[in-house]
């Protein structure tokens, strides 16, 4: 068992847990974050992308007695004062999600990208989703969204 | 708030899907609940010897081990095939026994054995461990093309053939044949694909144990239908005391129809211990579980006239049925894949035999398109391979064989009510500016690359289904649809349908058709699915039927509603119900000023007494309320079709292909909202794509499902796509009033051929799917590349 200490959403939170404790476990099962989906195994799907330190991760393949001290941000960390994040605004413009099970993935890796680079090419989001996968769009819609919110963050 | 059939309207479900708000099966949790592990068998072919769980019974955390022996002595029903077909000698299909829990046998890797409920998962894990199962290990089969030589794995089933299906005029086609200037003939494989919604199943049961109620929350295309089989075959509880809820379901393509063996299981294990029994797959477990979908192998030939009519189709094809026949199991390749071998051509004669058999693989069915890609795949490819021997421009060669009068009676099952192919192939042409293709082809050889273009023009039967004529051909339940509209007395509606949206954008789409219809502005109607205690038994979702049926089913409700508060507004605007005029959400009586909305109409039809001033200003013979339901039976399906032109450059030295272009034209009818149509056509098409390039269920010769996991089950992924450029074209379908045809699918069924047809013009020679690099170098060898041999 270890303690952690770690902020979620801007919420500071301390808690015991068993040391093989993922982080999507944690967040799903711990704290009720379900927004964060379990979609594999295997670390491919990325369903389970959340934000560690302000950069994507695989919470499905992190311990989250290795995040002690971190900040996390997930899915339902994302809209400010309930207005969806410019991001989550160009999904639901572009019909970038249809069943909504990669969507929380999807989104905040795709914040992610914005983050490292703010002008991407098509080439460069394809790229960077490749770690990410959707069964129901195509992966257009999702593109798409990328590109638009990019000209407005 | 008219004319909101036709808008693009961005998706009223999205917003708590975009902030982690919705509410999958597997997000739910509930007081005392306990955990389900399945015990699965490792091995493709086993007697069972022994089933030893009393290790696992004192480990810790455990409430209980249920065995085949369990559900046997409870008369738990095993699995059923919903729609059962004939051969062609006059016997019904054989199927095997299937129970939820194995008992004497197992038949495929990841077969059911016995579960363990534990207080956690991880303990529900580790008992499992212990649960000792012996097993006498039998050699299994797996190739679809073997089955029939193989000794039976089934008692009783003889050459592990299920069914003998015919359809067509042997003697007619022969005849014709005998007659054809030339005859192109192809084999094909279909390769078998896992449908991986992303969401994987769950499961939660959770039975009262003071009211006798039990509640089944699971990942489903069709609660009500699932509520019904589980009741009726399963025997796992009284219909009117079963509530199944499918929440928020993360996809569905066809592997969340059927009723599943830990759907069975969890509901039993839930009502044996009294508490809430949760299962979730884990990816692995979906892999080998779920329905697969397709494994067909296919010998087809085509008769042709020299002056380039088709004048006669032949199909023989063997169908994977896997280790036991699910739901649509047997429908999938003979109903719902023979009649569309004529794909949109006039082809005067056909004959189609298909052989089902049984094999120690994942049981397939219904996967997005279910036989209508594999019947588009085997005529687009001949159709395509005819072109080029007769020395006609393919697109061409199709016209000149293109059915071009409306209604028309195929000569094998289908009446297409309606269509213009010439219409979407020359738009599509246009649009691919396939007269300059071999500019680009010229230019990609310029890079090293082999660049090849293919074709495929599709059509579907969709809107499933006409009930007298599919339970005329074996279906258990008529595929009429049912809608509810409840006006609330303060003017806002719920509107129940008894299909179900995994993605389908129903939550937008079908509030756009009753603000429409009734003028409520689309923020004030709530759809409402996927739970059985809340609407109408309803059939959901599959078979690109939720609009044309499910979509109808409302109009009709619609209508009801209009006409009651016609006679309605007619007492209050003192009139007759003749002489109201509803537009625009407001009744008015003709040649006056007078009028009132609908939602004061609706508010009166909740006053049917007098309070005061206020006299009811419901009519004579008239029920207070506002609450309507209409269920929905097409006469026809529809007929969606389109064109696709896909182009792909390979890598002569890699043989790795690449689709560089890729243009759809479809005609759906009427489209309610084009936002969410494209995104059903970029999705299929993504889907098609992935078969023909990336995607294989793959066992070795044992039996173990080597593709159990997406480090080697190749999903489609973004950065394997270009922009895909979408147009459309109408006809609208005259078997419902909305005019729609369904566009679920489309992109599924018509990819595949439309993907492969331009790997092998690229490569010049025959490549089956999935055309991997290793595939298209290896073809690319053979056919003399200088490159590849290198």
């Amino acid at each position: 068992m270890a303690v952690i200490s770690i902020e979620v959403n801007g919420k500071k939170i301390s808690k015991e847990v068993p040391d093989n404790t993922l982080l999507s476990d944690f967040l799903r099962d711990g704290l009720a974050l379900t927004g964060t989906h379990v979609g594999c195994d295997t670390s491919q799907c990325g369903a389970c992308v959340v934000h560690l330190n302000g950069n994507s991760v695989k919470s499905c393949t992190t311990l989250v007695a290795d995040c002690d001290g971190s900040k996390i941000t997930t899915i339902e960390g994302l809209a400010s004062n309930g207005k969806m994040h410019p991001m989550q605004e160009a999904f639901k413009k572009h019909h970038g999600l249809q069943c909504g099970f990669c969507t929380p993935g999807m989104v905040m890796s795709a914040v992610d990208l914005l983050q490292k680079n703010k002008n991407p090419s098509e080439q460069e989001i394809r790229d960077w989703l490749e770690g990410n996968i959707c069964r129901c769009t195509g992966y257009q819609g999702i593109v798409a969204a990328v590109k638009d919110a990019a000209s407005k963050m | 708030m008219a004319n909101l059939i036709g808008a693009r309207i961005e998706r009223k479900e999205d917003k708590k899907f975009l902030t982690g708000k919705g509410k999958y099966t597997a997000d739910i949790n509930l007081p005392k609940q306990t955990y389900a592990y399945f015990v699965r068998s490792p091995h493709a072919r086993a007697k069972i010897t022994k089933v030893d769980h009393s290790k696992a019974m004192k480990a810790p955390g455990v409430i209980d081990v249920f065995t085949g022996d369990c559900v046997a002595k409870d008369k738990i029903g095993g699995l059923i095939c919903g729609w059962k077909i004939v051969s062609q000698d006059g016997k019904d299909m054989k199927c095997p026994p299937h129970p939820v829990l194995a008992k004497d046998s197992v038949n495929f890797v990841g077969d059911h054995v016995a579960v363990v409920v534990a207080e956690t998962l991880e303990q529900a894990k580790n008992a499992a461990e212990l649960v000792n199962v012996g097993y006498k290990i039998q050699k299994a089969v797996i190739k679809t093309e073997e089955a029939t030589s193989f000794e039976n794995i089934h008692e009783g089933i003889d050459n592990n053939l299920s069914f003998d299906f015919l359809l067509g005029d042997k003697g007619k086609t022969d005849e014709a044949f005998s007659k054809a200037d030339k005859i192109v003939k192809l084999d094909i494989v279909n390769n078998r694909l896992i449908p991986n919604a992303m969401e994987p199943r769950a499961a939660i049961g959770d039975y009262n144990t003071s009211t006798d109620e039990l509640t089944l929350y699971t990942a489903s295309q069709n609660p009500h239908l699932d509520r019904l089989i589980m009741s009726a075959f399963n025997a796992v509880h009284p219909e009117h005391k079963f509530r199944i809820v499918a929440p928020d379901v993360g996809g569905g393509f066809g592997s969340k129809i059927n009723v599943y063996a830990e759907d069975v299981v969890v509901a039993y294990a839930s009502k044996k211990i009294g508490r809430p029994v949760k299962w979730v797959a884990e990816r692995s477990e979906s892999f080998m579980s779920d329905n697969h979908g397709r494994d067909h192998v296919t010998h087809a030939e085509l008769a042709v006239s020299n002056d380039g009519k088709m004048i006669g189709i032949k199909v023989d094809t063997i169908a994977n049925l896997g280790a036991y026949s699910l739901v649509l199991a047997a429908v999938t390749p003979t109903y719902l894949y023979a009649p569309l071998l004529l794909g949109i051509y006039d082809i005067p004669t056909a004959c189609c035999t298909v052989k089902g058999v049984y094999t120690n693989t994942a049981p397939t069915d219904a996967y997005r398109g279910a036989g209508r890609p594999e019947a588009t795949y085997v005529i687009e490819r001949i159709v395509t391979e005819a072109a080029k021997e007769i020395g006609m421009d393919q697109a061409e060669f199709r016209k000149k064989n293109f059915i071009n009068k409306f209604p028309h009676q195929q000569c094998l099952v289908h009446n297409i009510d309606s269509g213009d192919y010439n219409a979407h192939l020359d738009k599509a042409i246009e649009i691919a500016d396939y007269k300059n293709f071999e500019n680009r082809r010229s230019q990609s050889a310029k890079k090293g690359k082999l660049r090849g273009i293919g074709f495929s023009t599709y059509f579907e039967a969709c809107g499933v289904a006409p009930s007298a004529v599919v339970m005329s051909i074996g279906a258990g339940v008529g595929l009429w649809e049912s809608a509810e509209i409840r006006f609330n007395a303060t003017g806002n509606v719920s509107v129940f349908t008894g299909t179900h949206s995994h993605g389908q954008s129903h939550d937008t789409t079908f509030a756009q058709i009753v603000g429409d219809k009734l003028g409520v502005a689309i923020e004030n109607i709530d759809i409402v699915h996927g739970d059985t205690d809340k609407g109408p038994f309803g059939m959901g979702t599959y078979g690109s039927r939720s609009l044309a049926v499910g979509g109808t089913a409302i109009v009709k409700a619609c209508d009801k509603i209009i006409a009651k508060g016609k006679k309605v507004a007619a007492k209050m605007l003192e009139g007759k119900p003749e002489d109201i005029d509803f537009k625009g959400g407001e009744f008015i009586l003709k040649n006056s000023n007078k009028k009132k909305t609908i939602g004061e109409i609706a508010f009166a039809c909740y006053l049917p007494g007098t309070f005061g001033d206020v006299k009811s200003p419901l009519p004579e013979g008239v029920e207070p309320g506002l609450i309507e339901t209409s269920f929905f039976d097409p006469s026809n399906f529809s007929f969606p079709s389109g064109t696709h032109i896909c182009e792909a450059e390979v890598d002569e030295e890699t043989g790795e292909t690449n689709v560089v272009k890729y243009t759809v034209v479809d005609d759906f009818g009427t489209v309610i909202n084009p936002l969410v149509v494209e995104g059903q056509v970029y999705g299929g098409v993504a889907q098609g794509v992935g078969q023909a390039l990336y995607e294989n269920a793959h066992y070795d010769e044992s039996g173990q499902l080597t593709s159990a996991s997406y480090m080697d089950y190749t999903m489609p992924r973004a950065d394997n796509f270009p922009q895909i450029k979408l147009d459309y074209t109408c006809t609208p379908a005259t078997s419902n009033p909305l005019g729609a045809k369904g566009c679920g699918e489309a992109g599924t069924i018509a990819a595949p051929a439309a993907v492969m047809n331009a790997v092998i013009d690229a490569v010049g020679t025959d490549v089956s799917m999935p055309a991997t690099a290793e595939k298209v170098w290896k073809a690319l060898k053979k056919n003399g590349s200088k490159k590849a041999a290198a």
